[in-house]
């Protein structure tokens, strides 16, 4: 795996001398483990918000909505929104890396894979439930793309998709691979 | 040939010389903020000036730097900045349905390719009135299908639609799109074309006054009933005093010396000023003059220009239309601020477009007369400033209130901006959206009933069948 220069230069020249073993640890960091990184904070964050906060009031409590028209009917923005809005704001803020929640089955047809390496990468993680991993070239630059299953981990996510006016399927059950995530890193 | 060598030198050197002058006039005239600058410069800016701005910049349109800034002229970056600076956050309360971030994504790569809409001016060319449709729009009118070609096969419905139908049929906005989505749009279906409760909402003057209790200048203007006015000896006459006796201003405590005694400099003691502008009445009444100077009518002012003259503007006004410049009293006139009176009046006074002059025999304007004759309740007419400066929830993180948004701009255009904040207030969406997209009847002044009829409600219904149908087979094999 090749290593981000960026991260790994960086720190090295800054700590060089005192502390080796940091230089050590970021040395190693390859475009495959920051990704996973980043993955996890989003996946950790993501589960956190539809289990505390959308299946619980929405599904158990039963005291406020999850709506796609969050702002109208005063209702909770979808998990999927919270997603989306989180990466606007990464984008908005310059960052080099970007990630959006894709799927063979969109509810928002903008949402369907585009690339190649995106359709590749959501019927291998719909069949093995694995990450997927490849380099792609778009706009005539490289890029270390990841695609990771997102699974139906609450009740809100397979009745929700279930029941939608715009999906093109409606046979979600729970612990189904939904769609994926896919984070791209540009390669030096 | 030596004759001609010497000939020719002294033209290239004429030639390289009037170059060089004029490059530098240009670029001088290109410094200056100010609108008119001195010759040569200004002269050089004008007959530099690469075609007619479009209605929304002519204004604006010599204060080259203003979009261009003042160091690489024309670099996108600089003009995108200068377009975000005014136009971002409409964008973004606009719940904007093509943010920049979706042509920065790489998976977009290959559209934005195709389009660049990461950057206003790809849509939006200025300097281009040959070219300039609706909306300021460059592009030739089908543009949706550069991305959107195979709209059909998500939508049956769509077969066989012109691509310049889609922005101007009254369905679709490529930015503002919050009273057309789908779930808008069943949502309200089905109502009658007059509602049963028609106000507009009031205004909220009281927690206005509060939440401005922080930075109210408490101490130069304590709350209390005032009868004497604090003018100097000749200032004013028995009327002026009389008009200020009767307003909000006197029973709130706010003297002549409140708004007249200005700092004519930043750190200057206060000095009397006969005709306070409009940053002394923002003191009180922020959000009132942040957007007037975000509408036509003070977007040079906020542009370092001088105010804005009637003769200025591209839409017909009375030829007896005053040449001074707009200010918050042109309207609402200086110590009587008479709101109902800048309402109607207020824009009469210069405009003489088709739709203004039909007002007074449009059935909006017979409201208005009930309502001021206490026929009506509070709320119940309509004057150009309730569709035109509706009253609109101001909301921040620690402020929400109503209060009238003086954007002339804001509910205007694309006119589908109008159906939320302010026809929903009275009339069905149906009827508001056949409305809105009939010329004639917009010309009449909303005088008759909609001649055009706009289906996407009737699609819309029709869907969410479609869809109902769907999830009771979906439901059924589930069962089976
Ligand atoms: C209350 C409804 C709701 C819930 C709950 C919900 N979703 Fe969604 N989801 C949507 C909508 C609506 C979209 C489309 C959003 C957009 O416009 O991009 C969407 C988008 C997605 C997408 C992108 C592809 C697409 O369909 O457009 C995936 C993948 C997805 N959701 C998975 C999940 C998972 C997994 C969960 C549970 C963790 C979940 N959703 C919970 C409504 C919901």
């Amino acid at each position: 795996m090749k290593v981000i220069p960026v991260l790994a230069l960086g720190s090295a020249v800054a700590f060089s001398a005192s502390t080796a073993s940091a230089q050590d640890a970021t040395a190693s960091w390859s475009y495959k483990d920051i990704a996973d990184a980043l993955h996890l904070i989003m996946e950790s964050d993501r589960t956190v918000y539809t289990r505390l906060i959308v299946n619980r009031l929405q599904n158990e409590d039963k005291v406020i909505k999850a709506s796609e028209h969050w702002k109208d009917d005063k209702a909770l923005v979808l998990p999927a929104q919270m997603f989306r809005y989180g990466s606007e704001m990464v984008a908005e803020k310059g960052a080099a890396f970007t990630y959006s929640l894709l799927s063979e089955w969109p509810i928002n047809k903008q949402n369907a894979a585009k690339t190649d390496v995106e359709k590749a990468g959501l019927a291998e993680v719909g069949k093995t439930g694995k990450p997927y991993y490849k380099e792609e070239t778009l706009g005539g630059k490289k890029y270390f793309t990841a695609v990771y299953p997102d699974k139906a981990i609450a009740k809100a996510c397979v009745s929700c998709h279930n029941d939608h006016k715009d999906t093109p399927r409606r046979d979600f059950k729970m612990g189904d691979v939904m769609g994926g995530v896919v984070l791209r890193l540009p390669m030096k | 040939m030596a004759r001609t060598f010497t000939r020719n030198a002294w033209l290239w050197l004429l030639w390289f010389g009037l170059s060089a002058l004029s490059t530098w006039a240009l670029w001088l005239g290109m410094q200056l903020k100010e609108d008119a600058p001195p010759p040569p410069a200004g002269f050089l800016r004008t007959a530099f000036l690469p075609g007619q701005t479009s209605h929304g910049h002519h204004q604006i349109e010599m204060a080259c730097s203003t979009c261009h800034g003042s160091e690489a002229f024309s670099a996108a970056d600089v003009m995108q900045d200068a377009c975000t600076q005014c136009h971002a956050a409409e964008l973004k309360a606009a719940d904007d349905s093509h943010p920049r971030s979706k042509f920065t994504d790489p998976r977009n790569a290959e559209r934005a390719a195709r389009l660049d809409a990461a950057h206003c001016v790809t849509c939006h060319v200025e300097h281009k009135p040959d070219i300039t449709h609706a909306m300021g729009v460059t592009l030739p009118k089908d543009f949706c299908s550069i991305c959107h070609d195979d709209i059909a096969e998500e939508r049956p419905s769509h077969a066989g639609l012109g691509f310049d139908t889609c922005a101007s049929s009254g369905c679709h906005n490529f930015h503002d799109n919050r009273a057309l989505y789908e779930d808008f749009l069943t949502k309200h279906a089905g109502k009658p074309d007059l509602l049963e409760t028609r106000t507009v909402p009031e205004r909220d003057w009281k927690t206005v006054i509060e939440e401005l209790y922080e930075s109210y200048p408490i101490d130069r203007f304590p709350k209390q009933v005032l009868t004497q006015a604090d003018a100097p000896a000749g200032k004013g006459s028995a009327q002026v005093h009389r008009d200020w006796l009767e307003t909000g201003h006197a029973q709130a405590g706010v003297n002549c010396s409140g708004c007249h005694m200005v700092p004519p400099a930043k750190g200057e003691p206060p000095a009397w000023t006969d005709k306070p502008d409009h940053t002394v009445c923002s003191t009180c009444h922020k959000q009132e003059v942040k957007t007037f100077l975000e509408g036509k009518h003070g977007m040079r002012l906020a542009a370092g220009m001088t105010a804005m003259t009637p003769a200025q503007a591209l839409i017909p006004m009375k030829s007896d239309a005053q040449q001074e410049g707009i200010g918050c009293a042109t309207c609402h006139g200086a110590h009587r601020f008479d709101p109902v009176k800048a309402a109607t009046a207020g824009c009469l006074a210069c405009h003489a477009d088709k739709h203004s002059k039909a007002f007074a025999a449009s059935p909006h304007a017979a409201l208005a007369k009930r309502e001021a004759a206490g026929e009506l309740p509070a709320g119940s007419g309509v004057t150009c400033a309730t569709c035109h400066m509706p009253r609109l929830e101001h909301r921040t993180d620690d402020v929400r209130h109503m209060s009238v948004q003086h954007n002339q701009n804001d509910t205007l255009r694309p006119s589908e901006k109008m159906l939320r904040p302010v026809c929903m207030n009275c009339h069905s969406l149906q009827f508001s959206l056949d409305a809105l997209a009939d010329p004639a009847l917009k010309d009449s002044n909303f005088k008759g009933k909609p001649s055009v009829h706009v289906s996407s409600i009737e699609w819309a219904l029709k869907d969410a069948e479609r869809a109902e149908a769907e999830r009771r087979a979906a439901r059924r094999e589930g069962d089976e």
